[in-house]
């Protein structure tokens, strides 16, 4: 998807990343280990940050931190405006129509449980249904259950198919009189799988249905254009995308935030206490109690413009070709298996070894300064449904390198031929 | 840190060809392990012979360190009293944790292989499980036990 939209665009656009040049702007890229040149394929869990970010949060608090929204002195002043400055380019960076609809909070899973909190709770009624799918992680799986407790609401799952897509024709049968919500994952976390979300908001926005997505693992690696998406919340974590940790996003539309309770109460959050009565702050305040973190919030802005400089299409051009060289590859490996094969994928590649545990590929893989994830990846169904107590998952970013791809290989002939 | 010290032969052959991999349907303590963090599961079986441990075994799937581990400690612990076992229990406890191991790796026999796990922290409890299960076995704790 992303891919077409890059090779229509004319010029500067098409010009491939210049990996060296990227790969000088992220100083733990130059670190060793185990005596290794760090190959890092973990990106999935966790991207890295380049100098542009850290150095974006150190001269704010070598600079100007202060309490935001509350001073009338400078470094207040200069802090609101770093911090709503970041937001404004949040706004950029999705395309949202207004900063009102922009809510910092700590990341993906707070944004979800946001929304399942203080929209769905209020509005669920006793057999009421919310609709995700069997790819989702824990975190957009657990908050609905918590909510459904609370209500009596009930969870309904769309099934997968054998290579990992939402099963549309199952999606349609599920939706019915009672559905209330439907929150999917854009991108898979643990098989990549890109998820054509936009034929699922079309058939939920017909009946009225609004429409959550879970776009951490798309927000770094695609263009998002919450406005041609048409969602109604769109939630994304920072620090998977060269931001800070502690900090991510929460995308709604404003007639529905508008509409929505504080979910959690406190400073900033507020236009005046009394004990009789507390009238609470306008968009986006109102769900923004207590001190934010400003710092990650500059970094995540510092992030985003670092991303767009790059080019959202050409990131994801780069990494479609990391991706595809990876698989072919991998393939090539006797007695390896790749986990969701899905047409549309984001450049994250699940496998399994025959003869070796994906615990034990992490430890020979790690001695030999390549980092991947082993796991369940947080989205035990998944593993379920492909009968794997975990699976390994290599996932590559833009400063990844086709060099890089050729260590996993030879890490993984190693790990084969010592316990396979 | 040396993947060879890890890997030793006897944890490879005891991941390859597991002993004492059977279920034990008259057994008369089992007790379930699991390692949320990398999905090992493994259920272990006791037959007692008064305070004696006269047959042990265990089924589940997991990576090489945790089926080693297990395996290893079926042989290591047939035929011992209980307490034999606990004593060994917290013999290898020391053995995977401790940086100056007050333990004599050779009143640990074939165990001792295992030494190596400790320079690999994220293992420990790979290497652990089949242990606490063990110990939740013979003190017929319901709840399955969890490394996290």
């Amino acid at each position: 998807m992303s891919l077409a939209r890059a090779s229509a665009l004319p010029g500067a656009a098409n010009r491939p990343i210049d990996v060296d040049a990227v790969r000088r702007d992220f100083p733990i890229l130059a670190r060793e280990v185990n005596g290794k040149p760090l190959c890092y394929l973990d990106n999935a869990a966790s991207s890295q940050r380049p100098s542009a970010v850290i150095d974006a949060i150190s001269r704010y608090y070598e600079t100007s931190h202060a309490n935001v929204h509350r001073g009338v002195h400078r470094l207040s002043q200069e802090a609101t405006d770093l911090f709503e400055g970041a937001r404004e380019a949040l706004r950029r960076f999705v395309n949202a129509r207004s900063t009102r609809e922009i809510i910092f909070v700590r990341g993906t899973t707070e944004a979800i449980n946001l929304v399942a909190q203080s929209h769905a709770r209020p509005r669920l009624q006793p057999g009421d249904e919310i609709i995700v799918s069997w790819l989702e992680h824990h975190a957009n799986i657990v908050p609905w259950q918590m909510v459904c407790e609370q209500t009596g609401a009930v969870l309904r799952v769309i099934p997968i198919t054998r290579s990992g897509e939402v099963d549309f024709e199952a999606f349609r049968r599920l939706l019915g009189d009672r559905t209330r919500l439907i929150a999917l994952a854009h991108v898979s976390n643990a098989l990549g799988t890109i998820v054509p979300v936009e034929r699922f908001i079309h058939e939920a926005r017909r009946r009225g249905i609004p429409v959550l997505l879970d776009g951490a693992q798309a927000a770094p690696h695609m263009s998002v254009d919450v406005q041609s998406l048409d969602c109604d919340f769109y939630c994304f974590s920072g620090h998977k995308m060269c931001g800070p940790t502690g900090i991510g996003v929460l995308y709604g539309r404003e007639a529905l935030l508008a509409a929505m309770p504080p979910w959690q109460g406190g400073g900033d959050m507020i236009l005046a206490v009394s004990f009789e009565r507390t009238v609470y702050n306008e968009l986006p305040y109102k769900f923004e109690a207590g001190t934010p973190h400003i710092a990650g919030a500059i970094g995540l802005g510092a992030a985003v413009e670092y991303l767009e400089a790059l080019g959202l299409d050409r990131i994801a051009a780069t990494e479609q070709a990391l991706l595809d060289y990876a698989t072919e590859r991998l393939c090539r490996i006797p007695g390896l298996t790749v986990v969701g094969t899905a047409p549309q994928k984001a450049a994250v590649v699940s496998f399994t070894l025959q003869g070796v545990h994906p615990h034990d590929l992490g430890t020979i893989l790690d001695s030999e300064g390549v980092a991947i994830r082993t796991g369940h990846h947080c989205a035990m169904p998944v593993m379920d449904f492909f009968g794997v107590p975990a699976t390994a998952r290599a996932s590559f970013a833009f400063y990844n390198t086709r060099a890089e791809v050729d260590r996993l290989v030879d890490a993984l002939l190693l790990a084969r031929e010592m316990l396979g | 840190m040396d993947l060879k010290d890890l890997y030793r032969d006897v944890i490879v052959d005891h991941n390859r060809n597991p002993r004492n991999f059977r279920p034990m349907p008259d057994a008369d303590r089992h007790a379930e392990g699991f390692n949320p963090l990398c999905g090992d599961r493994l259920t272990l079986f006791v037959r007692l012979d008064g305070d004696r441990i006269s047959d042990v075994s265990f089924q589940g799937s997991g990576c090489a360190i945790s089926v080693a581990s297990a395996s290893l400690l079926t042989e290591s612990v047939k035929g011992r009293t209980v307490p034999e076992a606990e004593q060994l229990f917290s013999s290898m406890h020391d053995l995977l944790t401790r940086d100056d191991a007050s333990v004599d790796p050779a009143s640990l026999g074939k165990l001792a292989a295992l030494s190596g796990v400790r320079e690999f922290p994220a293992r420990v409890k790979c290497a652990s499980l089949c242990w606490h299960t063990l110990d939740a076995a013979l003190h017929r704790e319901a709840r399955p036990v969890s490394t996290e």
